[in-house]
């Protein structure tokens, strides 16, 4: 995710480079622009979960990068939807960027040496890669660029790697705590060894066309089971719900089980306030929140510069998020400018670190 | 207690005086927090404080939240070794990470009633002078509901029973507890319930301008009948800032930071 750095002038531009990183999960990008990893240190082992927007499927953005980062790099892979057809959101996932459209990504890849990826799963890239898939010639780098034009391979869906499950017919959860306790049985963690890491994905699960959408006790109680059973395993875990469909106690229940917190928002279109309020206001298509990060084995607080990212479409196709700067300013610090999007430079805005 | 390692929070809970008798000794202490400040820092001075060399406290710690290594990491970065006391018998885990009722035959109720039965008998099992030193912790609250598959009023039941042990065998009792959860029920029975048992009730918010880098909240401590050397007692309030780090957390009034 990229943050602007404060600027003491409205004139100054392309800040001089600073030396990447002082700070562990920063990095310099173009255009004085700090990226800065999603500044969680080791997602392994802990439950994302990501309040919904019912007026826009913003989350649906966020699952997709997800679900294409972990098939990518032959991480297998667990989905889980409210949809009659699970498995065909899989024709949804999109591809991974072509490297030609970036011009700087060569420089670019050089500064990545400093970045702390998001999720960590570099780590696992390597010789000792079981290759799943016989029509790689080459192997993988690690990608966090995706193209939402272009569709991901079909072979990167095979069964072996790729287990989606309806949750919508069920009668309880049973199911579905089944399927995610014998996924993450494969994954579980040897002290000492790096076994291969797997993902999960539960989009919208208490939604209404599900018959355990009333029961909050089993909900509370599956996401309960599942974060135990994912904290001694080699797994992440992102769920998704609508808040709207819970009551507030329960809402604030999901929210404390959620190791890490986030919430997306719709920006409603032709609001002339917030076009003079965010500068690229044209090309957001919705808000990103970051309410709490995992802390696991720390009590420190994780204290993010920016709690609220723009989410854009760059081109069309390449999802973007940029961190907006939170207004009033500090008179003391002689910043000029009030909230602004990405003003040092949204062309080159960073990346989904995710 | 050495006064130099004193901080605000251990002042407000009366821990400046001797250490024996433990000043928590049959009281019952009450953490709140919510989504935006997590209360488990205090939990985790709580344990340490009560595991410090000078005193003679046994932590029975019910886990609901987190397992044994999340405790132990954050501690051993608080001067507090949880494995050595695990095996001197000083910290007693109870894993109960996948506890759930009713399962495996066990009812809401009778889960609890099994969980309460095996506190008991972990006291009762101590050395006869380790008796009258125990700390009971809970973390926490919202998840033992959820264990009990959402039957408050058996939650409520085991929070009595734990409550009776403090008079019994002269117990602290401190649980960890999210406020916002109820604050928007109607008759939130449970967290009331728990502030009126409260001897000492420590509550975690964020600073009404948000959070921020040095400092990470505000704690409200309102401590029932503080007992000081000379005998007076009388509620007090305290209130201060905190920022948490890895080795310490650092407690200031307001506007008292250079």
């Amino acid at each position: 995710m990229a943050t602007t750095k404060p600027r003491l002038s409205s004139f100054s531009r392309n800040l001089s480079a600073v030396s990447s990183s002082q700070t562990p999960g920063v990095k310099c990008g173009p255009n004085g622009t700090m990226f800065v990893s999603s500044g969680i240190a080791d997602l392994d082992r802990s439950l994302v979960m990501v309040m919904e927007d019912a007026e826009a499927p913003h989350h649906m953005l966020l699952l997709r990068n997800f679900m294409s980062q972990g098939l990518v790099h032959g991480q297998p892979l667990l989905y889980a939807s409210p949809s009659k057809d699970p498995r065909g959101f899989l024709g949804t996932l999109p591809s991974p960027a072509s490297l030609k459209h970036d011009k700087s990504r060569d420089r670019e890849s050089e500064q990545e040496k400093g970045l702390r990826i998001a999720w960590q799963y570099k780590k696992y890239m390597g010789e000792n890669q079981p290759n799943f898939d016989s029509h790689r010639d080459n192997k993988q780098d690690y990608c966090n660029e995706f193209d939402l034009r272009k569709p991901l391979e079909r072979h990167y869906f095979t069964r072996q790697r790729v287990n989606c499950v309806g949750i919508q017919d069920s009668k309880n959860l049973a199911a579905l705590q089944e399927h995610c306790a014998s996924f993450l049985a494969q994954h579980q963690r040897n002290d000492g060894s790096c076994a291969l890491a797997g993902r999960i994905a539960i989009q919208s699960l208490c939604a209404p066309q599900c018959e355990h959408s009333n029961m909050d006790w089993e909900m509370l109680s599956f996401i309960k089971s599942l974060k135990g059973m994912v904290r001694s395993s080699n797994a992440v875990v992102v769920i998704t719900f609508p808040p709207s469909l819970l009551s507030l106690s329960s809402t604030k229940r999901w929210q404390h089980m959620a190791d890490t917190l986030l919430s997306v928002a719709a920006i409603p279109d032709e609001d002339k306030e917030l076009a003079k309020l965010l500068s690229g206001y044209q090309d957001m298509v919705g808000l990103l929140n970051v309410h709490k990060v995992a802390r696991l084995n720390t009590q420190v607080p994780f204290i993010l510069e920016a709690t609220t990212f723009s989410i854009k479409l760059q081109k069309r196709r390449f999802l973007v998020l940029e961190c907006l700067n939170q207004a009033p300013v500090d008179g003391s610090s002689g910043s000029s400018y009030g909230t602004s999007g990405s003003c040092s430079g949204s062309s080159k805005a960073g990346t989904l670190d995710f | 207690m050495e006064n130099q390692n004193l901080n605000l929070l251990d002042r407000a809970l009366g821990l400046d005086g001797p250490s024996e008798p433990w000043p928590l000794s049959g009281r019952v202490v009450l953490i709140e927090d919510c989504v935006e400040t997590s209360g488990s820092f205090v939990l985790h001075q709580l344990v340490k404080r009560s595991l410090s060399p000078t005193s003679s406290n046994v932590i029975i710690f019910v886990a609901f939240a987190n397992p044994f290594s999340h405790y132990d990491r954050i501690l051993r970065k608080l001067g507090c070794n949880l494995v050595t006391q695990r095996d001197n018998k000083r910290f007693i885990f109870f894993d109960m990470l996948m506890l759930r009722c009713p399962d495996e035959g066990k009812s809401s109720e009778g889960g609890l009633v099994l969980l309460y039965e095996k506190i008991l008998k972990t006291i009762c099992g101590l050395p006869g002078d380790k008796k009258d030193y125990v700390t009971i912790m809970i973390d926490d609250i919202s998840l033992v509901e959820v264990a009990a598959n959402g039957g408050s009023d058996y939650v409520l039941d085991f929070l009595h029973y734990c409550h009776a042990l403090t008079s019994e065998f002269d117990c602290s009792l401190i649980t960890l507890n999210h406020e916002d959860i109820y604050s928007s029920m109607e008759r939130p029975t449970l967290i009331l319930q728990m502030e009126y048992l409260a001897d000492i009730l420590i509550k975690a918010e964020p600073l009404s301008t948000g959070l921020a880098t040095d400092v990470h909240g505000q704690l409200t401590v309102l401590n029932k009948g503080t007992s000081h050397r000379l005998g007076r007692s009388g509620n007090k309030i305290h209130n201060f800032h905190y920022k948490v780090k890895e080795n310490t957390v650092e407690y200031f009034y307001p506007g008292s930071r250079v």
